[in-house]
């Protein structure tokens, strides 16, 4: 009964595979639409509250609070990019069945390893969502750019999916089991480490550090991010983003839990580098995709900084900035989506000038977006940054505290720059007709929930505090 | 009274302008619409002042407790509510805030000629920002508004400012972003060692001294460059001269105010071991900024620049007063805020009228234009005494009480800022000379017109405040008196200050009736 979403998706994915395949080229629009209708039936069952957490298939796979809320985001994160990416995939022509089943083999893949409660289901789970991702990027087969960027991604993710596997492998041997709990209770003692469990642990830290892209395993982000079809790189920055660092909040706080003397300093290195990659190096960006690619780098540099506080607090920080990071993130990407100049992508940042007059609606809604991420308030991503910073501070962590405020404020002048664009320069003529259904939708919905939130927090924030205490039982 | 308290007053009042801003919304882009714009933001944020009126009309001036206070459930899964409410040191502010949104929108009637609609409703969101931050009385509700600010002034002096703004707009928005995140770090630090963000419960809950110091410094680091002090007063004069007049106006007027509140809301009262050990720094810094900016504006040829510099020097009067820690150094400090509010901001008015009909900002530009402009001439005569704090004028009575608090603490800090004054009075007449007397060398500037109507009417409500606060400025001090007292004992319930000597006369136990 649990694993009913799950099953959905896997059956519904083969199925829509098939329809696809027999009926040939034409069959885009239908798989598209059946697969939203699939995701969204899913996310409405993922919407129904859970109250027990249950370990079942001999440990495999767990179903608590935690992972519903995370695949729940996952999902919403694929819904979102679909819907929004539909316009773009007309009008590139790339309206062909595989893409709408890839994302949903995706994101069946992301669902299974945020419910991994061994490492082999981490594992397979990962890889399914990966080999999606790889052949996602790489979608335009005839663009070289994407194809690159599909390489490029692929060669390595597999070396670091390689990491992952040696990681395990060691964890393996010192633990003498797969299954969290069981490696949670072979570290739980109070006798020294030892250096091959320490050096197992750093791997699988690396491994799935690649997946959030944080800093020094950063370097596929802006290829990638630029070289993939917009669709893709927007799907790219929400629902995989949501899950590897879901999937890294859960291996960290539970079979990891007893040894977080060990790799809380490595996480407090990674947020600090990514934190301030992401926003130096933002700096220099005109391509919008780069510059999303190292903002969302220091996106993950600030949910790392809750993540190296630890317990409940750490879990309700990035459950609530990952909720609000994905109403940003498609938000943004929704107005990049409509960047289109006589029928071609407009991807320079210097495209968006004059956009204030041109389409202000568009542009009201950026600015909202950009102020959002540099965390201004009364917008969402100042709430979400408040938590992070929150739950650093409560675990004593002042220094991480203070570089992350201080790297936000160098990431707020890129984002300033933005609406500085969009607002203060003279303009280089209109986009076309920005507005398809799906795309506004998306659109109004996005910039709502950042607006908004202020008034309204209560939903996301105790949902955040239910999760936590399903993961940490605080 | 009893039926008012009923009303959430206070958020009424800050939340009225955002009906304007819909309204404002539903407008479509055509000349007509832009009329529309304009008086649509005139009657909202005048509605807003009527109202803000109700509130000096029941508030209490005998009591030094928060007044229409109102508690919303926020987020309660972080313990952190909606709470609204009003002092005697914070209702002028509000005050302050209403009543210089309508003029700003008013002085902006005919020089504001594109993206009205836009311009209109950054200024509505802007005083929603302001008045609620003046009204916040929940450390994160604080922060909120305090740092949501920036967005409205970023784009009023982006979209509508100078040649340089956008150099202008970024340097404002990260100078002070940067301070303002050290203080959420410490606002956080602040939450998690009480547990309670609520500024009534803190001002209430002893703090661990060490701490205090840490925490100190970062809430000085975000109202230093907000007020501007000396060296981190160096965006102010960069967006002084590039912002609109309006712009201007709401900068020196009001933004340069909350850094004086949040040091008499949170830094003093809070963390009164730790004033009381910075007290020296900060009265360094502040004859440094009264002395230097004071210099700095003598020899400038931008009118703007000098007001600007010339704001710089006033509010080292205000932090040295606030930081005297006793009852005249504050009530002078927080009066000083207030007429700077108005005065500086006529000054910027008086600036905005003649860039609007010469569009030159430069001292040699004019000369002379008594003859043409009489009527200017007398206005601004009015608020370049009050500047310099001519006794009559508001700007006396705030100096005044501020010395008087500095010279029962350290007499060389009085001495050197009273010199201050003379400076003051320098550079502020040389200014009026150059601009209004002396030969016509600009033709031009000698065939300006006088006031126009509506710039009279934009001019006569600040008149009358500033003589009104100059010559019964009990008016405004009464309800500030309880507020300031009720920090003063908490002082000395703290041990940082000593008590006056009656008072320790007549707090002696009667052992020895002989």
């Amino acid at each position: 009964m649990l694993i009913i979403p799950e099953l959905a998706l896997v059956v519904g994915g083969l199925v829509l595979l098939m329809i696809g395949v027999f009926t040939g080229e034409k069959s885009g629009n239908l798989v598209t639409l059946l697969t939203i209708l699939l995701l969204v039936g899913v996310g409405g069952a993922l919407a129904m509250p859970v109250t027990t957490s249950k370990i079942i298939m001999n440990g495999a796979i767990v179903q608590d609070g935690f992972g519903q809320f995370m695949k729940l985001l996952c999902v919403l994160g694929a819904v979102l990019s679909l819907v929004m990416g539909r316009s773009f995939i007309l009008q590139e022509k790339m309206n062909k069945f595989e893409f709408p089943v890839l994302v949903l083999f995706a994101t069946i893949g992301m669902v299974m390893m945020i419910s991994a409660n061994d490492f082999l289901s981490l594992y397979v789970g990962l890889e399914l969502q990966s080999l999606s991702l790889y052949v996602l990027a790489a979608f335009r087969r005839d663009s070289l750019k994407a194809t690159e960027a599909g390489l490029k991604y692929f060669v390595l993710g597999a070396l670091s999916s390689g990491l992952l596997l040696y990681g395990i492998s060691l964890v393996y041997g010192f633990s003498g089991g797969i299954t969290f709990d069981h490696v949670a209770s072979a570290f739980s003692g109070n006798g020294p480490v030892s250096l091959g469990v320490i050096i197992g642990l750093v791997f699988v830290i690396s491994g799935l550090a690649f997946k959030i892209s944080a800093v020094p395993f950063h370097m596929w982000t802006p290829d990638v991010y630029e070289g993939a079809p917009t669709p893709v790189t927007a799907f790219f920055s929400l629902a995989p983003k949501v899950a590897a660092m879901a999937l890294l909040t859960r291996v960290l706080l539970g079979p990891f839990g007893p040894l977080m003397g060990q790799w809380q300093q490595v996480i407090v290195v990674m947020a600090v580098a990514s934190m301030v990659v992401g926003s130096f190096a933002a700096i220099a960006q005109t391509n919008i995709k780069r510059l999303m690619a190292y903002s969302s780098i220091g996106h993950m540099g600030f949910l790392l900084v809750a993540l190296a506080a630890g317990g409940a607090g750490a879990v309700e920080a990035i459950s609530a900035y990952l909720a609000i990071y994905l109403a940003m993130g498609a938000g943004t990407f929704c107005v990049i989506l409509a960047m289109r100049r006589d029928g071609q992508t407009v991807e320079n940042i210097r495209g968006l000038a004059g956009l204030a007059r041109t389409h202000p609606f568009l542009a009201a809604c950026m600015a909202i977006f950009m102020f959002s991420m540099a965390g201004i308030p009364p917008l969402a991503g100042f709430f979400g940054k408040m938590m992070v910073f929150q739950a650093a501070v409560s675990a004593g962590l002042f220094g991480l505290a203070v570089i992350g405020v201080v790297a936000s404020v160098v990431s707020a002048f890129y984002y300033l720059r933005i609406v500085k664009i969009m607002y203060f320069d003279e303009g280089t003529g209109a986009f076309d007709k920005p507005f398809d259904l799906g795309l506004s939708a998306v659109l109004v919905g996005t910039s709502a929930v950042t607006l908004l939130f202020v008034a309204f927090p209560t939903p996301i924030l105790d949902a955040a505090k239910k999760v936590a205490a399903s993961l940490v039982g605080g | 009274m009893v039926e008012m308290l009923n009303w959430p007053l206070l958020s009424l009042v800050t939340f009225l302008p955002l009906v304007g801003v819909l309204f404002l919304l539903t407008l479509k882009a055509s000349p007509a619409a832009e009329s529309n714009a304009r008086f649509i933001a005139l009657f909202t944020s005048l509605a807003t002042f009527l109202l803000s009126l109700a509130l000096v009309a029941h508030f209490d001036s005998a009591q030094s407790d928060f007044q229409f206070v109102e508690t919303l459930s926020w987020m309660p899964s972080l313990n952190i509510q909606y709470r609204m409410g009003v002092d005697g040191i914070s209702l002028w502010f509000v005050l302050l805030s209403t009543f210089l949104v309508p003029i700003c929108i008013l002085a902006s009637w005919s020089s504001i000629k594109t993206r009205v609609r836009e311009y209109m409703i950054a200024f509505l969101v802007l005083e929603i920002f302001m008045v609620g931050m003046f009204c916040a009385l929940d450390l994160f509700l604080f922060y909120v508004f305090f740092e949501a600010v920036l967005i409205p002034m970023f784009m009023i002096i982006g979209i509508w400012g100078g040649h340089r703004r956008i150099y202008a707009s970024f340097k404002l928005f990260l100078y002070t972003l940067l301070g303002s995140v050290l203080m959420l770090v410490a606002i956080l630090a602040l939450y998690h060692t009480t547990g309670t963000s609520d500024i009534a419960t803190l001002l209430k809950t002893p703090i661990d001294k060490n701490l205090q110091n840490w925490l100190w410094l970062a809430f000085f680091a975000s109202f230093a460059v907000k007020v501007p002090m000396w060296p981190v007063h160096t965006w102010l004069p960069d967006a002084h001269v590039e912002a609109p007049t309006a712009g201007s106006v709401i900068l020196a007027g009001v933004l340069l105010k909350m850094g004086g509140y949040g040091f008499i809301r949170f830094s003093i009262p809070i963390f009164p071991d730790a004033s009381a050990y910075f007290m020296p720094a900060v009265f360094a810094l502040s004859v440094i900024a009264i002395i230097y900016t004071s210099l700095v504006a003598l020899v400038q040829t931008d009118m703007k620049k000098l007001i600007a510099y010339s704001s710089i020097a006033h509010m080292g009067f205000v932090t040295m007063g606030l930081f005297t820690l006793t009852q005249q150094g504050i009530e002078g400090a927080i009066f000083q805020m207030l007429s700077h509010g108005v005065v500086s901001g006529a000054l910027f008015l008086c600036v905005g009228v003649l860039y609007d009909r010469l569009h030159k900002r430069d001292i040699a530009a004019y000369g002379g234009i008594v003859t043409n402009m009489p009527v200017f001439a007398v206005l601004m005569m009015v608020f370049t005494l009050a500047s310099i704090g001519v006794p009559g004028t508001s700007g006396f009575v705030g100096e005044f009480l501020s010395l008087l608090g500095a010279f029962s603490v350290n007499t060389w800090v009085t001495v050197m800022a009273a010199t201050g004054l003379v400076l003051g009075a320098a550079y502020m007449l040389s200014l009026y000379k150059r601009v209004v007397f002396g030969e016509v060398t600009n033709p031009e500037a000698g065939r300006m017109k006088d006031l126009s109507v509506r710039e009279i009417v934009i001019f006569a409500p600040l008149v009358l405040l500033v003589v009104v606060m100059g010559i019964y400025p009990r008016f405004v001090l009464q309800p500030i008196a309880p507020s300031v007292a009720k920090i003063v004992s908490g002082l000395e319930t703290a041990g940082v200050i000593e008590k006056p000597i009656l008072h320790q006369l007549a707090d002696l136990p009667a052992e020895n009736p002989q």
